[in-house]
């Protein structure tokens, strides 16, 4: 009798499989082709390019072709992606990824049903999501993420409110301001978590690439342009209305990122676009138990790399923000590096011969921005008490505070103890900020090197299949009743 | 669709799409999510624990806020795609 599973799933192989079609995995796969490799890539989105050059669906195309940077990068990516035979497969849900003796199986689920694929290498993709500093109301209709306006404005053009007040730190802030005011749409303030003097401080890394600086400029002169109140050194602290976003209070914040009690201000908006940065999505890594480490500045989490991408586990590949969170012009090298190395380590795997060891630095201008929106401890323990922490399970901090009293003294504890991160969207969106809040009660302080080293021994959630969520009906298939395997009766 | 959000694109391939049994016009390429938010529909569903009102927040499948019943199924709206004729539920009790 064949596995009930198997029966209704279309399998394939090849050399390598990459989760992630960005600019990191889409470079990768072209590369690897070019090398001679036979590639499977795998996205969620119908077509390749990621969240930064995600295409613009052909039926919303207008007259005036639109020249952004972005587009011009990802047309550039999926025609070579279409001029290769790279094995493209999009509108995939990966849902499980595992170890098997070739290397590994992904099982993915797609629109004509289950899908496995096996290959001898895997790279991982997968990017980054976004991280909001939780505040009372943020849980309103009209509260959404920088990364989300991004997607609506770009691939959909859709301004995500008729007053839009944009929020948070890093440079999504002015790329996101700008991109509504092009579009026509009204801008009532840019709150920055940092200031002038923070962003001083980037500039020399700024200047390290000249055409990023610039474009970055463009967007402020829109901003100055239009005339666009710009609060910096503030933050968003609460968000009111009763189905929906009507109004939002913000305040200035210290050296230390927390924002202060004096000088409070009501902006009316129906609209919140908000962001503190961007977290790398290590649920894969983590699933096949790659060993991680702490790094604020690259987003919190990250899977331990060498210089080719290698991870600590045998033919595990991880390019792109996923690795470590510096924006999308190292994504694009990383993706073509790492390719390389996965090329050359086949070829030493056949000859038998040594791996080279690769080496890479650290881009300055990704790490600079990364810098300005890393997650600020003092911001963290400042959110009071009846803040909903976990949106989907609707968990708050004075919840979390208690477990904690109670003995819980890691993430996992503080899950079994509340269903925080138990939810559908299974923690990605509360695990960095419950980790810092543990952080703060066990350090017993909130400079970022007490809190980082608490955090090391913290860990993060335990990364567990389904890594998506999925309907069950469409994994078992046809599968029915008389299709479980009855073994014969033990002799009496 | 003057009222609504959208700031470019023709009308060439509107579908209709029918949002707890209303008809809303939708421009063919859009998601679901996008077509309520340039229709000004914001509040899509109800925490299921504290019963709070909620909308679409990531608009990348990753945190699950824009789920709601669409032609017999459970769907991330910002992940699906807008077809004529589609009937969508919103704030359906599971």
């Amino acid at each position: 009798m064949n596995a009930p599973i198997a029966s209704t799933t279309a399998a394939s192989s090849a050399d390598v499989a990459i989760i992630g079609a960005g600019p990191a995995g889409g470079t990768a796969a072209v590369t690897l082709r070019s090398r001679g490799l036979s590639v499977t890539l795998v996205d969620e989105a119908p077509l390749p390019g990621g969240q930064v050059w995600r295409a613009l669906p052909q039926t919303l195309k207008s007259g005036a072709a639109d020249r952004s940077p972005d587009r011009i990068d990802g047309d550039k990516l999926r025609g070579a992606l279409a001029n290769s035979d790279v094995d493209w497969r999009g509108d995939r849900r990966v849902w499980s990824v595992m170890r098997d003796p070739q290397g590994f199986r992904i099982d993915a689920l797609g629109p004509s049903g289950t899908e496995t694929i096996r290959a001898r290498s895997l790279i991982v993709a997968s990017g980054t999501h976004e991280r909001t500093v939780p505040f009372p109301g943020w849980t309103l209709p009209g509260v959404m993420g920088l990364a989300a306006a991004t997607i609506l404005l770009k691939s959909q053009h859709v301004l995500p409110g008729q007053r839009v007040v944009v929020a948070g730190a890093g440079p999504l802030l002015a790329a996101v301001a700008a991109g509504i005011l092009k579009a026509g749409g009204e801008v009532a303030a840019v709150i920055d978590q940092n200031g002038a003097l923070d962003w001083l401080g980037a500039s020399g890394a700024m200047l390290s690439r000249p055409a990023l600086a610039i474009r970055g400029a463009g967007w402020v002169r829109r901003i100055v342009g239009a005339r666009t109140p710009v609060y910096r050194r503030h933050c968003v602290v609460a968000a009111q209305g009763e189905t929906d976003l009507a109004s939002i209070t913000i305040a200035p914040v210290g050296a230390n990122g927390a924002p202060r009690p004096e000088g409070r201000k009501d902006l009316t908006a129906d609209s919140l676009v908000i962001g503190n940065g961007l977290v790398p999505g290590t649920e894969i890594t983590r699933l096949l138990r790659a060993e991680h480490r702490f790094d604020r500045d690259l987003g919190g989490w990250c899977p331990v790399l060498d210089g080719g991408g290698r991870t600590t586990i045998e033919g595990l590949y991880v390019a792109g923000d996923g690795g470590g969170v510096l924006g999308v012009d190292a994504a694009r090298a990383g993706g073509r590096h790492v390719g390389e190395t996965v090329a050359d380590d086949a070829r030493a795997v056949a000859n038998r011969s040594e791996r080279r060891p690769t080496s890479r630095r650290r881009p300055r201008f990704g790490a600079a921005m990364a810098h300005l929106a890393r997650l600020r401890p003092a911001h963290v323990a400042s959110i009071p008490a009846e803040t909903v922490i976990c949106r989907c399970e609707d968990v708050t901090r004075a919840e979390i505070d208690r477990a904690i009293d109670e003995g819980a003294d890691e993430v996992n504890q503080i899950k079994h103890f509340t269903r925080c991160g138990m939810g559908p969207c299974q923690g990605r969106f509360c695990g960095d900020i419950v980790a810092e809040l543990l952080a703060l009660r066990q350090a017993g302080a909130d400079d970022e090197t007490t809190i980082d080293r608490a955090r090391a021994r913290i860990g993060s959630w335990t990364a567990r299949v389904p890594i998506r969520p999925v309907p069950l009906d469409s994994l078992i298939g046809d599968f029915d009743y008389a299709d479980i395997p009855v073994p014969p009766p033990a002799p009496l | 669709m003057s009222e609504s959000l959208r700031f470019s694109g023709g009308t060439s391939h509107e579908v209709t799409v029918h949002i707890d049994g209303e008809p809303m016009r939708c421009r063919l390429g859009e998601t679901v999510a996008s077509a309520l938010i340039a229709n000004r529909v914001r509040l899509l569903r109800h925490s299921p624990r504290d019963r709070r009102p909620r909308g679409a927040f990531c608009m990348m499948g990753v945190c699950q806020e824009c789920v709601a019943w669409v032609d017999g199924a459970w769907r991330q709206t910002c992940q699906t795609s807008v077809v004529d004729g589609m009937a969508v539920e919103l704030d359906r009790t599971p």
